[in-house]
């Protein structure tokens, strides 16, 4: 999975934003009724599609959808 | 810890829930969205709420009579009796004690409590179990549940749309024609900080401060009397724990997951079973739920699943069945045991 697809998959799993509102440099906790609850949606996201399980410590250092796509694939882009 | 033990067969199955319901929509502490948010991820549309007049212990003996007069088995006939809770009725005496006398059951019984929560089903089986193998006590009766929304705060989204109260009873006979039960049981203390109410016990007894609210952050506040849940941390474990246990568990009773015909699961929240299911590669169809209706309901959530969502085929048909519990501790377990046509009741209700 490259980064624009996880960028889009990710927007999938937010209710109700934009088409393309999600980028990797959006600050996903800036993202539209962001709550504590996508955290755990993140989690499971990355669980789900990398077998990558995020700590608290990595998800709170963590900004944007780039680096959560880090993370989960120690990749960069 | 790995274990199979022959000759115990579950004959029936009964849960209580209090009669009050609340909503996740009419929880007014957070936003529209927030709560639309809350029920797709947790699952919970509405949940059983206590009243003042009521508590586990009541659920469970209500739920004990109901199911020992559809067994047709006399109250003499009970050599073991366990509650497994984390909301007992006194801080001392045990309330299996309590529940020995209410219920009207002989002296010369085996009673004691135990305190787990969300994997107490299974521990609870695996002890009732093992005290009836030796064939010298014939029959035991195993409580689960907890009044979880006595130790919530309101002001804690995190906590208080999530937490159902209820109570279930289990009753269990030697049976020398019982297909064996698989058990793995785990414990990991090193999260008990992650699911946890600091006050109360001996550590830190009651005071002032225990009833001092704060704000934790957007959306929680609460004071040292209520129940603190870490949803990360507890998200982590789950994710890193539970699924490998099962696999585990298919490894050492050389059985596999097509050999199972439901897998009921601790109703944690919807998004950790899901992922644990996901992860196992378990038909969504074979993982019934209750979590929509009655909430997180710790230690009764795997019985009163089982009632809910596979009364007909429980009492009509032999099932194979794995269980797995997981949660406060961290303490977690799974059996696969066969049921034959066992009694359930209907979920019972009180005031």
């Amino acid at each position: 999975m490259d980064i624009l697809e996880f960028s889009a998959k990710l927007e999938s799993e937010f209710e109700d934003l934009e088409k393309g509102s999600v980028t990797p440099a959006t600050e996903f906790r800036n993202l539209p009724g962001w709550s504590s609850m996508h955290a755990l949606i993140i989690i499971a996201f990355i669980d789900l599609n990398f077998d990558v399980i995020l700590n608290s410590t990595e998800l709170k250092e963590a900004k944007t959808v780039n680096d959560l796509y880090y993370l989960a694939t120690k990749k960069n882009v | 810890m790995y274990s199979c033990i022959n000759h115990i067969a579950i004959k029936g199955i009964s849960a209580c829930v209090p009669r009050q319901i609340k909503k996740t929509m009419d929880y007014d502490w957070i936003t529209e969205d927030e709560r639309k948010l809350f029920i797709k991820s947790t699952g919970v549309e509405e949940r059983r709420v206590a009243s003042l007049n009521a508590i586990t212990s009541d659920y469970c003996e209500k739920a004990t009579n109901h199911l020992l007069s559809k067994l047709n088995w006399e109250k003499e006939s009970i050599d073991v009796l366990i509650f497994v809770s984390q909301s007992m009725d006194y801080y001392l005496p045990a309330t299996s004690a309590i529940l020995q006398h209410k219920l009207g059951f002989k002296k010369e019984i085996i009673a004691f409590d135990i305190n787990l929560g969300c994997s107490g089903y299974n521990y609870g089986l695996y002890v009732i179990a093992n005290l009836l193998a030796s064939g010298n006590l014939k029959r035991g009766i195993l409580l689960t549940g907890d009044t979880s929304t006595l130790s919530t705060n309101y002001k804690d989204k995190s906590t208080y749309p999530l937490f159902g109260d209820a109570g279930s009873a289990t009753a269990l006979e030697f049976d020398t024609d019982a297909k064996p039960i698989y058990f793995n049981l785990f414990t990991d203390g090193s999260g008990y900080k992650s699911i946890i109410v600091e006050d109360g016990g001996a550590r830190n007894q009651f005071s002032e401060k225990s009833f001092i609210e704060h704000k934790i952050s957007e959306g929680i506040e609460r004071c040292s009397k209520n129940l603190v849940l870490d949803g990360i941390e507890v998200f982590n474990f789950a994710l890193k724990e539970v699924a490998s246990s099962i696999i585990q568990l298919f490894n050492d009773s050389k059985l596999n997951i097509n050999d199972i015909d439901y897998f009921v699961f601790h109703q944690a929240n919807k998004l950790i079973n899901e992922s644990v299911r996901k992860k196992c590669r378990i038909a969504p169809e074979k993982t019934p739920y209750s979590i929509h209706k009655f909430g997180n309901t710790s230690s009764a959530s795997i019985p009163l699943t089982m009632i809910y969502q596979l009364k007909d085929q429980l009492e009509k048909k032999s099932l194979n069945l794995l269980l797995s519990g997981f949660g406060v501790g961290y303490s977690w377990g799974n059996c696969i045991i066969q049921t034959n046509k066992i009694v359930c009741t209907d979920i019972l209700e009180i005031e």
